[in-house]
């Protein structure tokens, strides 16, 4: 029997022939937390009686979700954090660097690996064929002593993309349609594994975007095939010398097989309060938005910011929106102000806000009032994300939310380009 | 060694209670201080829910119990509340883990036949729930042993101290 993707990465890792619903012990090559579980797992690995770590160099401590700090507390977990990277010798990226999730693209995963993180978006890495999955924060704080955890092999469902986006159409809209579909269950502990033409042609921005997704329907691990594609990405990052081919094989056995044609997507809403409440964006014009957030784990990177960009390029947003942009790392801020984007987009309006997770779970940094509506870019319209459980979050492709700053209202951004 | 046994009350919920329901992300800053963080557990879906639940107690859930974030503070404040297990028709994956990594039993089982206000007693040994007010059994789905280890040593962190591995 061929194997997936899952179970290739999973029996090369664990060392036995590992098949779907089997359990396995593998070695991790990279455990990582972020500021808001990060002090949890601090806790749990000292009240695990230890105080070395399998690795440090394979251990990291990401600061984005509260930076700069909005208060005292969050001040001081900041500070036990670096204590921690300061006792253990592990690695900490200061505030400002970026997003946990971005940062493992730019800096770490590579096709094969294997790499859990206190934070769920950490499928984000399946862009590059790493086995990347979220975890607690006791997984976590074990991964880090043991440098290994256990894994149930997921069962795979094959995605097959083929066709191509229209005009309009962005990665964002597939994953909404994808997760529309499925239901925001109807992943549960399963792999998403992508292919087809669509897939093979996407840029690795693409990808991101939609392994970053893959937990929005239950899913474990979001994985895209390693090809050409990540080669390019992973020379371009400085780890050319790291890249792997990595397929599943013809023959390999999924529990489902799912074909959607690029073609015939359209741009698409999740409506509160659950990603799972799709439509099309043009059956909710008229809409009013108050905010408009681009950004995130989802679509903070350089090709979202240009996609904005290209919409209001000489346009004003409305005077009723707040638009926010917060780019995913510092990597995407400067070759964003070196393509002129953040000019552009500064002038039509935008609040820039530093390279992090910002408005995305409420902590601060725009947070809505009562009855305000968002529209985001984020991967979350849970009731209550954005800091207040009285207003409502509507989740869009960077297209549609630049379309939408300047309309004050939902609007398919079709009609603006 | 006598049945594990677990009696209290029912606390009905629907489906889908994301972490941010059950420990919202604007209370971020009290993570580091548990016991003022347990004061807002399930705020944002019954902000009732920390006034009413008594020592003992059942959380029944609808379908993806847990969604979201893979915060630990979710299975840990509602353990600090005095809740004894979860009950649902299916929980979100990082959720399961987290829970059973907290020593928080969580049981798949079909909680249409438990309302709000039942008597519940489940025998986690034999593995049958009762609704003493209703006078109905059910069952719930088998963890895998390595769940079930950690979970009778009372969370992950227990079972590491006791086995200093994983074993299989």
């Amino acid at each position: 029997m061929g194997k997936t993707l899952t179970e290739k990465i999973l029996s090369e890792k664990s060392g036995v022939d590992a098949q779907a619903s089997d359990i396995v012990i593998a070695p991790v090559d990279l455990a990582f937390v972020q500021d808001t579980t990060g002090p949890l797992t601090i806790r749990q690995f000292q009240e695990s009686g230890r105080s070395k770590l399998a690795s440090p160099q394979q251990s990291v401590i990401f600061l984005d979700h509260a930076i700069p700090s909005p208060n005292r507390q969050l001040s001081n977990d900041h500070q036990s954090l670096r204590s921690f990277a300061k006792e253990t010798g592990c690695l900490i990226f200061e505030g400002g660097n970026g997003i946990c999730h971005q940062l493992v693209a730019e800096a770490f995963a590579n096709s094969g690996d294997i790499i859990v993180g206190a934070d769920s978006h950490t499928v984000t890495a399946g862009a590059l064929g790493a086995f990347a999955t979220g975890m607690g924060s006791s997984d976590i704080a074990i991964a880090l002593a043991l440098g290994k955890t256990w894994f149930r092999v997921p069962e795979s469902f094959k995605i097959t993309i083929s066709g191509r986006f229209q005009k309009g159409v962005c990665a964002k809209d597939l994953a909404l349609y994808l997760i529309g579909m499925l239901g925001a269950d109807g992943a549960t502990y399963k792999a998403l594994e992508f292919g087809g033409e669509a897939a093979n042609n996407m840029t690795m921005s693409q990808r991101l975007t939609i392994a970053n997704m893959a937990v929005e329907a239950g899913a474990k691990v979001g994985l895209f095939p390693s090809d050409n594609i990540t080669r390019k990405y992973l020379a371009a990052q400085g780890r050319g010398n790291k890249y792997k081919a990595l397929y599943p094989d013809i023959n390999a056995n999924y529990e489902q097989t799912i074909a959607i044609n690029a073609d015939e997507l359209e741009p698409m809403i999740a409506m509160p309060h659950t990603v799972d409440n799709v439509a099309p964006a043009r059956t909710l014009a008229g809409t009013k938005v108050h905010q408009v957030f681009i950004g995130t784990c989802t679509n903070g990177r350089l090709e979202d910011l240009a996609t904005a960009t290209a919409i209001l390029k000489n346009k004003k947003c409305n005077p009723h929106v707040r638009l926010i942009i917060a780019p995913a790392s510092r990597q995407v801020l400067t070759a964003a102000i070196k393509a002129g984007y953040i000019q552009t987009l500064v002038t039509a309006g935008a609040i820039l806000l530093p390279p992090g997770c910002a408005a995305c779970l409420g902590l601060h940094q725009g947070v809505l009032g009562d009855n305000e509506v968002c529209l985001s870019t984020a991967n979350r319209n849970f009731k209550g994300r954005m800091g207040n459980p009285e207003a409502s979050i509507y989740l869009a492709s960077p297209a549609t939310a630049a379309a939408s700053a300047i309309t004050g209202e939902i609007t398919d951004p079709r009609k603006v380009i | 060694m006598p049945d594990m046994i677990l009696k209290g009350k029912a606390l009905k919920f629907g489906d889908n209670i994301s972490t941010d329901l059950i420990t919202p992300g604007r209370y971020a800053h009290l993570r580091s201080n548990l016991s003022e963080l347990a004061k807002h557990t399930m705020e944002d879906a019954d902000p009732t829910f920390v006034d009413k639940v008594r020592p003992g107690d059942f959380i029944i859930a609808g379908k993806n119990f847990g969604l979201g974030s893979s915060r630990e503070h979710a299975p840990l404040v509602i353990k600090m509340t005095g809740i004894s297990a979860i009950l649902a028709k299916s929980v979100a994956r990082i959720f399961f883990r987290n829970s059973i990594n907290q020593g928080l039993p969580i049981l798949i089982c079909d909680t249409d036949k438990i309302d709000s206000g039942d008597e519940i007693k489940v025998n986690l040994t034999k593995g049958v729930i009762t609704n003493s007010t209703s006078g109905i059994q059910l069952t719930f789905g088998k963890l895998p042993q390595v769940m079930l280890d950690i979970l009778s040593e009372g969370g992950l962190i227990p079972y590491i101290n006791k086995y200093g591995d994983f074993k299989l």
